[in-house]
């Protein structure tokens, strides 16, 4: 049964990547076939990476460390499992599921991001997940500027069988998220996700606002938020960086969730990201549907990325 | 939002020009940093490739390379590129053809169709007065048809009545139908997010296109876009043949080089930018005016045409013999400052000069104008000859006199005076740059106006 619902799961994740991880790999075997590890090879090794919005300098270091090595055996599948192996390994330290505590009920979950990245389908995808785990869930519709974005979030309340705590369009969003912990502790809740509207992490207004929530739903539970997610699109480049940092600033940042895996779009960010801040990725998303989310398995990530085999075992 | 690609192309190239003749080897180095600035201001990889050759190609040529300054030269060719890539001209929405005139707006999920949609709607209504109609075909998106009503509301803008489990087309053919007899000028079609990969759903907007012929056929793309700008860009391109693209997001702190991968691989215009979550966040996109300030170049071309202009020729000569000898007087000063003004004034001329957006960014705010020019000529005019020679003479007294005269405060007086000190200065040491042999370049050029001539 669960080895089951693995391979499926494995096989999903691997068809959403598979498309991004096509190009690239094509590319790797037109490389390397019948040829040697010379400076084009590795430059061009390198724009492969690049054009997997890896960025130029991650990109480098990961090319460098191959050509330090001998290749051996059919150099093109030997480099795709080198640069899979590589890039595992700088993604496994990261790929951490979501826990709930249950002592902590409400456990608090905040989800921020840009706009447009997935962050209210994301919620509807969280609770769907939470609640077959057997939780109880409440989702706060703390994005009250969006126009139409609470009745976004009620419909996938009802989809996944959660309540909803909204109040009209223009309230204040802190307020809202201490009136909703209130609720989720009346109505013994196991958790509690903020849903907030998207934002430019550079509009320093709408990052203070991010700030207040944070601050007053502390006045409720001191421990709170117990998670901080932050809602990454795949299809964003190099200013994922800018994005992590700036919401890191504002309000400490414990996760990431990457979205639309499911398009040609690789998140190779995502490895120089992970070089760099070190944070959990807790989940990618890979379509519309409520069981579109997956854990984030750095191996098959990192395979699919590269176009390499997978290991007969798995 | 191109600020940092700007930047760091200004140290390219400031390093390009600061050198006198340049070999092959030296453009090559150039180009790789060019290469690696646009690709980390995430510019797509085979538009970069494409791009960097061309201008290598152009670069290297013995045109280039043998002109005075080679430096220039090759900055020039990036431009002249980078103007290329963006298109030459602004090109406004197509709305030439029977109304109602549909106008599709198609884009991937989360790119910001729907805003854009409303946007583009009050804008036409309210800049160019038509009767404008709005509609979403976006059944898949829990209360995206609810969405856009909203936004209608607040733009003043009427949409389709929404009925619950039309299809897209449907959806589609009834708001044009609607639009005919209610006599609208135009309907603005906002439709779902859709995978370019998706085959269904790209067929389901190949349709809508079919059913209604849209005048404009515009792809919503999110500015802060990566490598894969291309791709969308492209499959968008190939299933439904866009018109033009509307890029959202401009206010972020994102580089912008999806513009050149978009533009480049499809060939259709930039035709909006979207730059703030307010309705009224729209702008028209000046191609022009972007490759320049990319570049961080200002207009090198044009800032030495108009030099040529304005100066006479034996009078730079006459003054430079002056600069030479260290003996640069304030009626050469106040000869300087009439001959900025006739350039366009500081604003004006600092806006063609390379690499110095931080220092325009201090003008605009501080406000600075010809007044301020004026104001010092009039400080000079109000000396005597002799005063004007020799500004040891210029005792308490005599500078009351001038600020007097001059209608300033003594202080405006004494802050000339250390002015014309630092710039004589200066001008003693271009003079013996120049005896070095090694002319004059935008980076000494820029070195030559002191930080303090900028009110704080």
């Amino acid at each position: 049964m669960a080895e089951a619902a693995k391979r499926t799961w494995l096989g999903r994740l691997r068809q959403g990547l598979s498309r991004s991880a096509d190009s690239l790999s094509q590319g790797i075997t037109g490389i390397f076939s019948g040829r040697k590890l010379d400076d084009a090879t590795l430059e061009e090794l390198e724009d492969l990476l690049v054009s997997a919005d890896m960025g130029v300098d991650a990109a480098r270091r990961i090319v460098s460390s191959i050509a330090s090595r001998r290749i051996d055996g059919n150099a093109a599948a030997d480099i795709r499992r080198l640069l899979a192996e590589d890039i595992e390994a700088i993604l496994s330290p990261v790929a951490i599921a979501l826990e709930i505590d249950p002592a902590r009920a409400p456990f608090v979950v905040l989800v921020v991001g840009v706009n447009g990245t997935g962050k209210t389908t994301t919620i509807g995808k969280l609770a769907h997940l939470f609640i077959s785990q057997g939780l109880s869930v409440s989702i706060a519709a703390a994005d009250t500027f969006r126009a139409a974005a609470i009745d976004q979030l009620k419909v996938w309340g009802e989809r996944a069988g959660a309540d909803v705590f909204a109040k009209d369009v223009g309230a204040d969003p802190a307020g809202l998220a201490f009136d909703a912990w209130a609720a989720a502790k009346a109505n013994k809740k196991d958790v509690l996700l903020i849903d907030t509207a998207g934002r430019l992490q550079n509009k320093t207004g709408l990052m203070a606002e991010l700030e207040k929530i944070v601050r007053v739903i502390r006045k409720q539970d001191s421990t709170a938020p117990h998670s901080v997610i932050l809602v990454l699109d795949a299809t964003t480049g190099q200013n994922v960086h800018s994005q992590v940092e700036l919401f890191r600033q504002a309000c400490d940042v414990s996760g990431l969730i990457m979205t639309k895996l499911d398009g040609t779009a690789r998140g190779g960010v995502l490895v120089a990201v992970a070089e760099r801040f070190g944070l959990p990725i807790h989940a990618v998303g890979v379509g519309e549907q409520m069981g579109d989310l997956r854990h984030f398995d750095a191996g098959a990530f990192a395979r699919a990325l590269v176009g390499a085999e997978e290991p007969e075992s798995a | 939002m191109f600020d940092a690609l700007q930047e760091r192309l200004g140290a390219v190239f400031g390093r390009l020009t600061d050198r006198g003749a340049l070999k092959e080897s030296d453009v090559a180095e150039a180009l790789r940093e060019v290469r690696v600035a646009l690709l980390e201001a995430d510019v797509s990889l085979s538009v970069v490739k494409d791009f960097i050759a061309r201008v290598q190609e152009k670069a290297v040529g013995e045109e280039v390379l043998r002109s005075v300054t080679p430096g220039q030269m090759v900055i020039k060719v990036v431009h002249d590129h980078l103007v290329e890539m963006l298109g030459a001209e602004s090109v406004g929405l197509n709305l030439r053809a029977n109304p109602p005139v549909p106008i599709l707006i198609v884009g991937l999920q989360g790119s910001g169709k729907t805003t854009t949609a409303a946007k583009i709607a009050m804008r036409l209504q309210e800049r160019d007065k038509k009767k404008v109609y709005l509609a979403s075909l976006d059944v898949y998106r829990p209360a995206a048809q609810e969405q856009l009503r909203v936004l209608g509301e607040q733009a003043g803008v009427p949409t389709l009545p929404i009925i619950a489990g039309q299809m897209p087309i449907d959806i589609a053919r009834r708001a044009m139908q609607a639009a005919k007899l209610q006599g609208f000028d135009i309907v603005v079609l906002d439709t779902a997010g859709r995978l370019h990969v998706d085959g269904a759903l790209m067929n389901e907007v190949a349709a809508i296109r079919d059913a209604v012929t849209p005048s404009e056929t515009l792809l919503v793309a999110d500015a802060l876009t990566g490598q894969d700008a291309v791709n969308v860009a492209g499959e968008f391109h190939k299933h439904i043949g866009l018109t033009g693209i509307a890029l959202t997001r401009i206010d972020g702190d994102g580089r912008g080089g999806a513009a050149l991968s978009m533009r480049a691989v499809t060939g259709c215009p930039i035709k909006l930018l979207g730059t703030g979550e307010k309705l009224d966040a729209l702008e028209d996109f000046h191609p022009s005016r972007i490759a320049s300030r990319i570049l961080g170049m200002g207009d090198i071309v044009s800032l030495v045409e108009k030099a040529q202009e304005t100066i006479d020729a034996d009078d730079a000569a006459r003054l430079e013999k002056k600069f030479l000898k260290g003996q640069f007087d304030l009626n050469d000063m106040a000869a300087q400052f009439r001959q900025m003004r006739r350039m366009g004034g500081m604003s004006g001329l600092m806006a063609l000069l390379p690499g110095v957006a931080k220092a325009k960014k201090q003008i605009a705010e501080s406000q600075l104008d010809d007044r301020l020019l004026r104001r010092q000529e009039a400080i000079i005019g109000s000396m005597t000859a002799k005063e004007r020679l020799d500004i040891r003479v210029l005792n308490g007294s005599r500078r009351r006199r001038i600020a007097g005269g001059a209608g300033v405060e003594i202080q405006d007086v004494n802050r000339l005076l250390k002015q014309y000190k630092q710039i004589s200065t200066m001008m003693k040491k271009v003079g013996k740059l120049g005896k070095k042999g090694k002319g004059l370049s935008p980076e000494s050029l820029r070195n030559l106006i002191p930080p303090q001539q900028f009110p704080q």
